[in-house]
């Protein structure tokens, strides 16, 4: 037996071997006090800016973690210095603490062991995890296993004016007929932008037969023909776009002006509260709905994973437990605060616990779980960086 | 050691910090465009990375618009300024624009853009206070205005930027160009005003400002901040694209952002020697232009459209402010509503406390960075003063070089130098990149007032046995408060202003108010932006308020001093 112990010390991942064992929460605890966080994370918006700093706020009161935000305008940045660090070899204390990630970024930075972990399932608010009714172990068809840790539910909404436009759409064909109808009052934001190849994806998923072929890796033989009928789409598209597609809004949020302007009857979120908590700070007209389509839309979770050089693991760690807490949890998910969806299973809280999101109104703007129907899978991450690329090269540098 | 050993020594020190980071940073920008890049295990010499960067689509378009944008905003700027002063110098329109103008000049580029595009885009203020009244625009009508394709609308905004600047300049030489007697004596011989000084002072005038007009075009066709709120982005302008790539996940674009580098300096090369061609050009046709004694028919036509002009470019900077002030107070504001239905605390209270650390940091640096260029700038002159060392009219070149390079030519590439060494990125690197900026400024605004002081109060001075540190100290530093203030506010809003070195040399770590305000032009959240952009500007401007005032109250008895 003891051979084996020291066997499987031995066979450890190598960044793991030095750091803090996160099954044993007191020690890590201890270790986080004092200890500062640099949480690289996605900062245009402002409800999301305000809410870490709230966490903030409660890991110092709770555990004397000092929590600063590195406000970033694209979450591949904070990959490309831990990867140049790394090849600098600054391997015990990196500028970046945690990061807010999922999909290619994470797949990118577990491919090249720049993660630190497993962790995840060992915090303790793991628990209280919805492990089975939602996506937080596989993250766009790659399993996390315990790299990561989730804090937020995402799914695609529309979002549209009822004033201009009342009626909801079905599918993406009809949101094509919808704008040959009606030009220039869509848009979706520019790719890379994380929403915009969201969208170009949930083209995808909806008008494939068999959306099915994008669970498994894009290559050379299936590329071509499964995004054919994407172009073909696009191409129809793009002259009824905002600014016939000859410029894009950078992000997501940068469409809620534009509704609120009139300038577009309709775009698209990630988020199915942010409409809800956009009217609240006079960022949207109060007649803004949701809407999701027949087939359902494309969800996700949103997760925050450690670097392998992180300096402040353990203080990171008590972050990453604080946000799969019910407080932040609930709070995450009231619309006048972020909107964002729970992770956590509602039968494994205690009452009291649940008693926080039975307190939450949810919103005008904001559909119920069940409106918000079927949940469909990410693809592949390999398929959002070649759809990506070959937008920026037929519609990113027009002519 | 003494003060004394320690002076002669300044003036390199100074070059050093000034001019150490650029060749650095060419240098690092250099080997990686070549293929040679340790930290991501890459050796070269190769010629891949420009074989990609060629191979990117959108490259003729994004070098197309930093030739285009650069020239235009540089040339009309130039004109402005000029038929403005030949039309107006002297007379109170003239003196009116000048005290518009100058403290448009601190307003920092970002703020100024983002005031622009709230006030010209199809939602625009304009738009809402003119609509649906005289346009019948019941919602804003789908026009590519900002961020449209030619950088007509970023051009805009380095004009509006750039007009105050070169005015100022253009006034600091015309003190010494003898411009009343020549425009006198011309209009005696019946030349119109316009074409009285064009003829005469105009060459005078050119010749010494030269330099900061080749800065003024090396920087708008390498700009960042500007061209991120209100250029195009279907491609985005060279300067951007490098940064994009400088910033990718995969390290091997960092090779084509190098090469793009390379070539965006060596677009800035090609365009400075075009415009020193043209110079040429405009010289000759000059010439024959003032043989051929054209008296100017058309001068109160062309001083009334240059009016026009200079007073449009001063009300877009401080009508984009009056905006920005409204959106920070904004409740919902629909469209076409000339006003919000309501005015509101809750913007400020909500972004306030987050500008307020932007701004600690934003102060700890400016000041630590302006007082430092103050230093070594006063020891320069100091130096030269004592030892009677004289800086040679091509020495003055060497103060401009810093900003005639491309900061997208050297930034990245003292990025991946400092990370090739190890070196931490953080608070004092971003000091010293901002030093390189701060230094030439500091120089150029104290060096006339401080050479200008009479050496007379020296020798009556030491006369009275005062040590030449006793001088300095004593007579020549007190008496030379106003300026020395003003230089002191001067590098105070061009360290504020800093976007490319504070967000490449910080690595994201140092937030101060610019950095922070550029990152929300993603989000579009207009209320934050508003409260953001105010205190960017407040930062700013607050030091040269405060160097009119301290001078005004310390020497209140002394009337000779007041003024400078």
């Amino acid at each position: 037996m003891k051979h084996l112990a020291v066997l499987a010390t031995l066979l450890a991942p190598v960044p793991a071997l030095a750091d803090i064992d996160p099954s044993n929460w007191d020690a890590v605890t201890t270790e986080a006090e004092g200890q500062t966080v640099f949480w690289n994370a996605w900062g245009g918006s402002t409800t999301t800016n305000d809410f870490i700093a709230w966490v903030g706020d409660r890991v110092a009161e709770d555990y004397g973690v000092t929590l600063e935000h590195v406000k970033l305008t694209d979450t591949a940045d904070a990959v490309t210095r831990v990867l140049s660090e790394k090849q600098a070899g600054e391997n015990d204390d990196g500028a970046i603490d945690m990061i807010w990630i999922n999909g290619a970024n994470f797949a990118a930075m577990k491919e090249a062991d720049l993660l630190f972990g497993p962790y995840a399932e060992q915090l303790p608010n793991w628990a209280i995890v919805d492990t089975d009714g939602k996506s937080v172990q596989t993250d766009f068809t790659v399993p996390t296993e315990g790299f990561e840790s989730p804090w937020a539910m995402a799914q695609v909404v529309f979002v549209h004016d009822t004033a201009d436009m009342p009626d909801r759409l079905g599918s993406m064909q009809e949101l094509l007929e919808w704008t040959q109808a009606n030009p220039g009052r869509f848009s979706y934001p520019q790719p890379p932008d994380f929403l915009g190849t969201t969208f170009l994806k949930q083209v995808l998923v909806d008008i494939l037969p068999d959306p099915s072929v994008l669970a498994v890796p894009a290559t050379d033989e299936n590329y071509d023909v499964v995004t054919a009928s994407l172009w073909a789409y696009l191409d129809a598209l793009t002259p009824n776009l905002w600014r016939e597609g000859k410029a894009y809004p950078a992000t997501g949020t940068a469409m809620f002006p534009l509704i609120a302007d009139g300038e577009l009857d309709l775009s698209i979120s990630f988020s199915p509260g942010a409409a809800s908590t956009a009217i609240a700070n006079n960022e949207l007209p109060p007649t803004v709905r949701t809407f999701v389509l027949d087939k359902g839309t494309i969800g996700n979770a949103s997760f925050v994973a450690v670097p392998y050089n992180s300096g402040s693991k353990a203080a990171a760690m008590v972050v990453a437990n604080f946000l799969m807490s019910p407080e932040a949890q609930a709070r995450a998910q009231d619309p006048n605060i972020l909107g964002y969806g729970t992770v956590l299973d509602m039968d494994a809280l205690s009452d009291e616990d649940r008693a926080l999101f039975d307190a939450l109104d949810l919103g005008v703007a904001t559909l119920s779980p069940a409106e918000l129907g079927t949940v469909q899978a990410e693809p592949h991450p390999s398929w959002m960086t070649r759809i990506a690329d070959d937008w920026m090269t037929r519609y990113g540098v027009a002519q | 050691m003494t003060k004394r050993r320690f002076l002669p020594f300044l003036p390199a020190l100074t070059l050093l910090a000034m001019l150490g980071p650029v060749a650095a940073g060419l240098w690092g920008t250099f080997l990686p465009a070549f293929g040679h890049l340790p930290a991501a295990g890459l050796t070269g010499p190769t010629l891949d990375p420009f074989r990609d960067l060629f191979d990117w689509a959108g490259l003729p378009r994004a070098m197309l618009l930093s030739i285009s944008t650069g020239l235009l905003a540089t040339s009309i700027s130039l004109l402005i300024v000029m038929l403005v002063t030949a039309g107006w110098s002297g007379t109170r329109p003239f003196r009116l624009l000048e005290r518009l103008l100058s403290p448009l000049l601190s307003v920092p580029h970002a703020a100024a853009a983002f005031g622009l595009a709230f006030l010209i885009a199809p939602s625009g203020w304009l738009a809402r206070l003119f609509s649906p009244g005289v346009t019948g625009w019941e919602r804003p009508p789908d026009l590519l205005i900002v961020q449209d394709s030619w950088g007509l609308t970023m051009t805009a905004g380095l004009i509006v930027k750039e007009v105050p600047f070169l005015l100022l300049i253009t006034l600091a030489a015309l003190g010494q160009a003898d411009a009343q007697r020549s425009v006198t004596i011309s209009q005696a011989l019946g030349y119109g005003r316009v074409t009285g000084w064009l003829k005469t002072v105009f060459p005078r005038v050119y010749a010494q400002i030269r330099p900061p007009i080749y800065v003024v075009l090396a920087y708008s066709m390498s700009v960042v901040d500007v061209a991120v709120i209100l250029g195009p982005n279907t491609p985005p302008s060279l300067s951007v694209q490098i940064v994009k790539w400088m910033s990718d996940p995969d390290l091997a674009m960092r090779l084509e952002g190098a090469a793009g580098a390379l070539v965006q300096l060596g677009l800035v090369i090609g365009a400075l020697v075009f415009w020193r061609l043209c110079e040429v050009v405009v010289g000759r046709l000059g010439q024959r232009w003032i043989a051929s004694g054209a008296r100017g028919r058309f001068d109160p036509l062309v001083a009334e459209l240059a009016l026009l002009a200079g007073a449009a470019s001063a009300l877009a900077v401080l009508l984009g402010m009056v905006v920005l002030t409204i959106w920070s107070f904004a409740g919902f504001w629909g469209f076409p509503d000339a006003l919000p239905d309501q005015l509101t605390w809750r913007n400020w209270m909500r972004f306030g406390p987050g500008t307020l650390e932007a701004l600690a940091e934003t102060a700890l640096i400016a000041i630590t960075v302006a007082l430092a260029a103050l230093v070594l700038t006063i020891g320069c002159l100091e130096a030269e003063y004592r030892y009677g060392l004289s800086f040679s009219a091509r020495a003055v070149w060497l103060l401009y070089l810093p900003l005639l390079v491309p900061q997208t030519a050297f930034l990245p590439g003292l990025q991946t130098l400092m990370l090739n060494i190890g070196a931490d990125e953080g608070r004092f690197p971003v000091m010293l990149a901002h030093l390189v900026f701060v230094l030439p400024y500091v120089f150029l605004s104290l060096a006339d007032p401080f050479r200008a002081w009479d050496t007379r109060m020296g020798t009556i001075a030491a006369a009275l046995r005062a040590s030449p540190n006793g001088v300095l100290w004593r007579v020549r530093l007190p008496m030379l408060l106003r300026p020395i203030l003003t230089a002191l506010a001067v590098g105070l809003a061009v360290s504020v202003g800093q976007y490319l070195a504070t967000l490449l040399i910080g690595g994201g770590r140092v937030a101060t108010l610019t950095t922070e305000a550029v990152a929300l032009a993603s989000g579009g959240d207009r209320r934050a932006i508003g409260v953001y952009g105010l205190m960017q500007t407040g930062a700013a401007l607050v030091p040269f308020a405060l160097a009119l005032l301290v001078p005004a109250i310390v020497w209140r008895n002394r009337k000779g001093l007041r003024d400078g």
